[in-house]
């Protein structure tokens, strides 16, 4: 069964990341409007860490997702609204309360190995009559037939899209393609497969490209590559190279070429590109919004971020443990000493 | 004499509690284990231990000629299944409830901080794993300062989360949430949970974090190591990972929490570690420990009360 190619941009929740959770208001819907004009798919809108992630943990938003959401949905001419949820950190209750607000696509996250938690929120989603997408994250820790075992459990669930989620933008080109065929070979025709790439190896567009040949249809980018480590796929990247490719699609590279350079870079506050911290993350196979936390550890206990990246990596810490960077700190200053 | 108690559900907690009970308890006996599934690993262990056991669930227990003897129901079920074995107990009047799933039906229970308030009430509920080893730390913070906001993040091992953990992992965030605010005293209660499934598996970590009114530092560090040990009391494997943190969000760096708008203040952060006994489950499932344990002390102090009156 072929699947249109369908892109969603992640500028306004994986993007949260890059700015600490701060966009306002208004930007959240100028940047809507931007990318529902230039023909995308679908835009997500939630903190960084899914509906419910403004915490201590990961950083408190400037506004609840209530407020982020309200009012896009009836500004998008054709685009679908879409929002993320982390079983363990936001509920069903959560979940009902975007609906309310014109969500009408969510992705249910959860690590690669634990999809198991997630088919209680896959099934109240479509119970709403919304499309589901199950987000497995930091696909690197899984190989390919185990990670195609775990989808399975979010299309027995209801799940419409499967993801291979490359949270720590550690995977390669071949390892891309050996997840997406496991895949191909283990999930329904009719389920849709998707893509989440990190570019901390400078593989986002490549990866997604990869993907794409090798069945998945469902591909998330995000303006200037806005996102957690080295950001995402660069969306107006993306579809420019769709374009050379000859594949269809409903996006206009000019239009995301403008918003990406005259809306999204004057936000970043610390570039967000492949450098010494970034390419860490990749390199240790570490999740990528562990970027800034660690950052901040690192001036506040006099410690190098790489050193914290990489012990962090070692210690197989897992999406949303954000709470270890501290510990792990604490204990190398107190080795140091 | 002990007192005879009964534990309902054979999964991971029950059986854990079983052999607390079994090998540790000076005041508690053992009396009948009771499971749904035959074939189930728990009623296997029960059985091989020597221990009454019966595969009918409530219905079966409640014809037993144990049951006029047993004074306490330990309910390690689900929550649903509490509804329905808390409507058989409820008309026995010389029988009392430790309801060790998210049900709560009765109070919230965290031993060494409401214990006294709820020594009467015949159902009693023990909040989660998360709740038990957190809320404790939360309540120390309040009795020096207010607590404005008590968020709490539990990392428990993939392999210490049975099926029941799993397909409701909602109502550990719900109940945990919840017990924080009344248990714990905070304005507002976050509570998250994180699966690991590194091997070999990863002890159990919780951190909290508080949001309170400035105070002094040293009192409240003072009150949480005094917390420590009384929780360590029923819970050896309790410890402190890292010394207490503190960080002063001032006025002009507020931040934005939901329910409570922009808030300033003294950021608490403790960052603890529970070692499991290592009984059904290897050390590494503190998150079952501290349950089990938690239970089995309410327990004990219940019947520590009523030979004392």
């Amino acid at each position: 069964m072929n699947h249109n190619i369908y892109i969603q941009d992640v500028t306004l929740r994986d993007g949260m990341h890059a700015i600490r959770h701060q966009y306002s208001k208004a930007k959240i819907k100028e940047i809507a409007v931007a990318l529902d004009n230039a023909g995308v798919d679908a835009i997500e809108i939630s903190h960084g860490d899914g509906l419910a992630g403004g915490s201590f943990n990961y950083g408190f938003g400037a506004h609840t997702d209530w407020d982020w959401l309200e009012g896009i949905k009836e500004v998008l001419t054709h685009a679908k609204l879409t929002t993320l949820i982390l079983p363990g950190i936001a509920t069903i209750h959560d979940l009902k309360r975007a609906h309310e607000l014109g969500v009408e696509s969510v992705r249910i996250a959860t690590h690669c190995t634990e999809a198991d938690i997630s088919p209680q929120h896959i099934e109240a989603a479509k119970k709403l009559g919304m499309d589901v997408g199950g987000f497995l994250m930091m696909a690197h820790m899984n190989e390919p037939t185990k990670l195609a075992k775990q989808a399975k459990i979010m299309e027995d669930a209801g799940a419409d899209c499967v993801y291979v989620t490359d949270s720590a933008g550690a995977l390669l080109m071949d390892d891309v393609a050996d997840r997406i065929k496991a895949f191909k070979d283990h999930l329904k025709p009719s389920t849709e497969i998707g893509i989440h790439c990190h570019h901390n190896l400078s593989l986002g567009v490549a990866n997604t490209v990869v993907a794409l040949q090798h069945g998945a249809n469902r591909l998330d980018a995000s303006l200037a590559g806005m996102g957690a480590g080295a950001g995402n796929a660069p969306l107006e990247v993306l579809i420019a190279v769709l374009n050379k490719m000859g594949v269809n699609h409903n996006s206009d590279v000019y239009k995301l070429m403008d918003a990406a350079d005259d809306i999204i870079r004057p936000l970043q506050e610390r570039p967000v590109r492949v450098d010494r911290e970034t390419l860490s993350l990749g390199y240790a196979g570490v999740y990528s919004s562990f970027l800034l936390h660690s950052e901040r550890a690192a001036k506040k206990y006099g410690l190098d971020t790489r050193a914290i990246l990489e012990e962090l990596g070692k210690r197989n810490m897992v999406g949303g443990q954000e709470d270890m960077i501290v510990d792990v700190a604490l204990d190398m200053l107190s080795k140091n000493s | 004499m002990k007192t005879k108690v009964a534990i309902i559900g054979s999964g991971n907690i029950g059986t854990d509690l079983m052999i607390k009970i079994i090998r540790l308890s000076p005041s508690l006996e053992m009396s009948v284990f009771v499971g749904i599934d035959p074939a189930s690993d728990g009623l296997a262990r029960a059985k091989r231990m020597g221990i009454k056991t019966c595969h009918t669930g409530i219905d079966g227990l409640i014809k037993m000629e144990e049951w006029k003897d047993i004074k306490i129901i330990f309910d390690a079920t689900s929550a649903k299944a509490h509804v329905y074995n808390w409507g058989k107990i409820k008309n026995f009047k010389d029988k009392r409830m430790v309801d060790l799933t998210p049900a709560a039906i009765g109070p919230y229970l965290v031993p060494p901080v409401n214990f006294l308030d709820n020594m009467d009430i015949p159902n009693v509920n023990m909040v989660t794993c998360g709740g038990q080893a957190t809320i404790p730390i939360v309540a120390a913070v309040n009795r020096v300062t207010k607590v404005h906001y008590g968020e709490i993040v539990a990392s428990i091992a993939s392999k210490s989360a049975g099926p029941g953990t799993r397909a409701n992992i909602d109502e550990f965030t719900e109940t945990t949430s919840e017990a924080i605010e009344k248990v714990g005293g905070a304005s507002k209660g976050k509570a998250i949970i994180v699966l690991n499934p590194a091997e070999p598996p990863l002890v159990m970590r919780d951190t909290v974090f508080t949001l309170s009114a400035p105070a002094d530092r040293e009192e409240i560090k003072k009150s949480i190591h005094e917390m420590v040990v009384e929780v360590q009391k029923y819970v050896p494997g309790y410890q402190l990972h890292q010394e207490v943190q503190f960080d002063d969000i001032p006025e002009s760096e507020a931040v934005f929490i939901e329910g409570l708008g922009m808030k300033h203040g003294l950021k608490t952060t403790v960052l603890l570690k529970v070692v499991g006994a290592g009984h059904y489950l290897p050390e590494y499932a503190g998150n079952l420990d501290i349950m089990t344990s938690a239970a089995r002390a309410t327990a004990e102090r219940m019947i520590a009360k009523n030979s004392s009156k």
